[in-house]
């Protein structure tokens, strides 16, 4: 029997509470994919959000440490500083990394912390039900910005990869997004140099994976995507925001 | 033994990394200052990690986090700053992980002073974050006691799995007094397969969470939790008392006012005013078995608690003595010590009440 | 026996030093001792203080509330501690910059000019050593030998140069009150 299709080792067999349609799900087979091609499921450990997220323990097979809101890249600093051969990564949405936990993400890419972390950007709060993020696109609607988003009141959207690569300590940030298989395969590229450029102890190293959340947007999934690309990927533009080596 | 000289900060830092600290995580705010300076260079000597945090918030992270993956952890600040940590000691709890976390005591509500006090009391035994949950609190009132304490402290959280509060007012940090370094051994071995350190070839891998989405499973947490904190009452109640064989009046003082109550209690005895004191060094669990106990004793007429706060360990107190006895209260705050006369004349005063 | 000292002066002054030598000197002679700092928002200038117990019984209470003995480097100082000095205590006076005498006549002064002594030694920052040799000198709560000890100790290596400095400094603090 030749097997041609398997679930990653970095995954779990277990059913995930994501929506249809969610990026979340995709996103973690990628990051499972790269633990497992760089035979690091038995050293990395991964730190989960508040948000959709927060259940990430439960699905993927490596060590996990739930943060508080906005906190991962805190505790993933507690890890790695005593855990320095080990990859660690953070995973977070936009409210819990660009909202509540914007100070600890900057001075996290300030210090140079050695892990990655992969930032789930979709442009809302999805655990709580489609409030306004930072990220909230402007004209776009949120359970808190029924009107869309004003720039008067809310001002606009946080480039957080651009924001963060203005500090020293950030080695390599890129824009990818998981809405079709070429970007499927730029996404999981930039997940592994990421964490390939962590284990060489670089500095920081940070993936903006734009996603959907066709729940909160109201949308059907192929809606959702068309969305992302149409209007996420004009205002948050994909491809390296930095690549220190590259420089 | 080798009396040396020590400040009360370095003390209780050098004390931390002898028994087996390896990270430490702060920010700056007086008057601790000097225990993350002195961990800044002492800790890397020992072949352990010193990060300055961008805030309380992310200091107690980082120490969650190298809790999570099995480290001897700690943390240190003063009350405005172990307020903003109390979210992370709550997750601590809940996550139930090991850590120390020194509070040395300013003047309070708000920024209040700088100066030493007792106001953060009902926050250290009370839990202070949100949730059911309890931290060992223990309160030196000697730097001898605080470099003691520090290992019974990290011995606790291991033991538990559980934050433990060391509580110290200002006065304690910045003064100097003899120590003496005694060899400890510690023939406990602490269960660390639970910790998320890496699978390294174990079958499934550990995640630690406070989470526990279904209500059910939540108040079971609840449970186990509750089972510990039982425990923890049987096994880590800690006091001391000096003169209470006879006493009429019993002082109770933990910290620096439990000094200066001492001192007053020499002199209480030279009026013919038979006093004792009643020193709680655990303050959650709190003696009051004790308490109660002495409250049954015929000698025994009152008690006088003294605090550097308008009166929170009070409440514990009159728990224990319930009725059985007058509970009178001497207390100064904001920063202002009571004076050794101060505390004389109030159990002169408790003392002709009730005599 | 058990003194209760305040010491007192500007930042700078090393005044908190001054106070732990001394709690340094009486832990060598296996006394009880304790040493607790006045502290502020500031970190130069002001009036620093610290209290200083030497016991040869445990110590209790830390801070000093009326003071045998003060140690007044600067006219603040005096102005402050002179009223709580305890009746039968003794002041000792910074001469070089304090103008006044003592008001009271329940306790005793001793007017030491030690920045002066210091400048002739050729290193103001000695006149704290200055002032410690004259209150051991007058009060005999520690040895100067004990003292002595401690400066070969503190000095030793890199800063060998001061020893002989501070020894004299303290030698002249003696001398003033013997």
């Amino acid at each position: 029997m030749t097997v041609i299709y398997a679930k990653p080792k970095g995954i779990q067999d277990t059913e995930m509470h994501y929506c249809p349609g969610c990026s979340h799900g995709t996103v973690h087979k990628l990051i499972a994919e790269v633990l497992e091609e760089m035979d690091a499921i038995d050293d990395a450990i991964g730190v989960c959000p508040v948000g959709c997220a927060v259940f990430a323990g439960n699905y993927f097979s490596c060590d996990f440490v739930e943060a508080a809101h906005g906190r991962a890249p805190a505790v993933a600093t507690g890890i790695k500083r005593t855990h320095p051969h080990q990859p660690v990564f953070t995973y977070q949405g936009d409210g819990d990394l660009a909202s509540i936990g914007a100070g600890e993400i900057v001075h996290a890419a300030m210090r140079g912390e050695k892990f990655t972390t992969i930032f789930i950007n979709n442009a809302i709060y999805g655990m709580t039900g489609g409030q306004m993020a930072p990220t909230t696109l402007l004209g776009q609607k949120a359970t808190t910005a029924r009107d869309g988003r004003n720039k008067e009141l809310h001002g606009s959207p946080m480039k957080v990869a651009e924001m963060l690569s203005t500090l020293d300590g950030l080695v390599y940030a890129e824009r990818v997004c998981v809405t079709d298989i070429p970007h499927l395969n730029k996404a999981k590229k930039a997940i592994k140099k990421a964490f390939t450029k962590q284990m060489a102890n670089e500095g920081f190293t940070f993936v903006e994976i734009l996603s959907s959340c066709p729940t909160n947007w109201g949308m059907t999934t192929l809606e959702a995507n068309r969305w992302l690309m149409e209007n996420m990927a004009a205002y948050y533009p994909l491809g390296v925001i930095k690549d220190k080596e590259a420089e | 033994m080798k009396r040396e000289i020590w400040k009360g900060s370095e003390a209780i830092s050098e004390a931390a990394i002898r028994c087996g600290c390896r990270g430490f995580f702060g920010y700056p705010i007086t008057p601790q200052n000097e225990i993350p300076e002195y961990m800044s260079y002492r800790m890397p000597q020992a072949g352990g990690v010193f990060v300055q945090a961008e805030s309380e918030l992310a200091a107690i992270n980082m120490v969650y986090g190298a809790a999570a993956s099995g480290i001897r952890v700690m943390t240190s600040s003063s009350s405005p700053g172990i307020s903003l940590k109390q979210e992370g000691i709550s997750y601590m709890a809940g996550a139930q992980l090991p850590a120390v976390i020194v509070n040395v005591m300013r003047g309070s509500p708000g920024l209040g002073s700088i100066q030493p006090a007792q106001g953060d009391y009902y926050q250290a035994t009370r839990g202070g974050g949100n949730g059911d949950y309890r931290t060992v609190t223990l309160a030196p009132a000697t730097l001898q006691d605080a470099v003691e304490l520090m290992q019974d402290a990290f011995d606790i959280a291991d033991r538990y799995r559980n934050p433990v509060m060391v509580l110290v007012d200002g006065l304690i940090a910045q003064m100097m007094e003899p120590v003496v370094w005694k060899e400890r051994e510690t023939d406990e071995a602490f269960d660390k397969s639970w910790t998320a350190s890496g699978r390294q070839g174990r079958s499934r891998n550990n995640f630690i969470t406070s989470l526990f989405i279904d209500a059910s499973i939540c108040e079971n947490h609840n449970e186990l939790l509750r089972k510990k904190y039982t425990a923890m009452e049987e096994r880590e109640c800690r006091w001391k008392e000096i003169m209470t064989e006879d006493a009429e009046i019993i002082l109770v003082a933990y910290g620096t006012p439990s000094r200066i109550a001492e001192t007053a209690v020499g002199v209480l005895r030279e009026q013919g005013i038979k006093a004792g004191l009643l020193r709680p060094v655990s303050l959650w669990p709190f003696p009051s078995p004790r308490l109660k106990e002495l409250a049954s004793q015929s000698h025994v007429k009152a008690f006088l608690d003294v605090e550097m706060s308008m009166g929170q360990m009070l409440d514990d107190v009159r728990l224990a003595v319930a009725e059985r006895k007058p509970v009178m209260f001497y207390g100064r705050t904001g920063g202002m010590i009571p004076s050794v006369s101060e505390v004389v004349k109030a159990a002169c005063e408790a003392y002709e009440e009730v005599k | 026996m058990r003194k209760e000292i305040i010491l007192a002066g500007f930042g700078g002054q090393g005044i908190m030093s001054m106070g732990k030598n001394l709690v340094e000197a009486g832990v060598k002679e296996n006394l009880e001792a304790s040493w607790v700092p006045s502290y502020g928002p500031e970190m130069r200038g002001g009036t620093a203080n610290c209290s200083v117990i030497l016991s040869d019984k445990p110590i209790g209470a830390p801070l000093v509330e009326t003071p045998e003995e003060v140690i007044a480097m600067n006219r603040p100082s005096l102005l402050k501690f002179e009223p709580e000095t305890a009746p039968g205590g003794t002041v000792f006076i910074n001469s070089s910059i304090i103008a006044d005498k003592i008001s009271r006549k329940d306790i005793d002064a001793v007017y030491i000019p030690c920045d002066d002594i210091a400048k002739e030694l050729g290193n103001i920052k000695v006149s704290n050593m200055v002032m410690l040799g004259a209150y051991i000198g007058k009060t005999g709560t520690v040895k100067a030998e004990t003292v002595k000890e401690m400066i070969r100790e503190t000095f030793s290596g890199k800063k060998e140069s001061l020893i002989k400095l501070n020894i004299e400094a303290l030698d002249r603090g003696i001398r003033w009150v013997g």
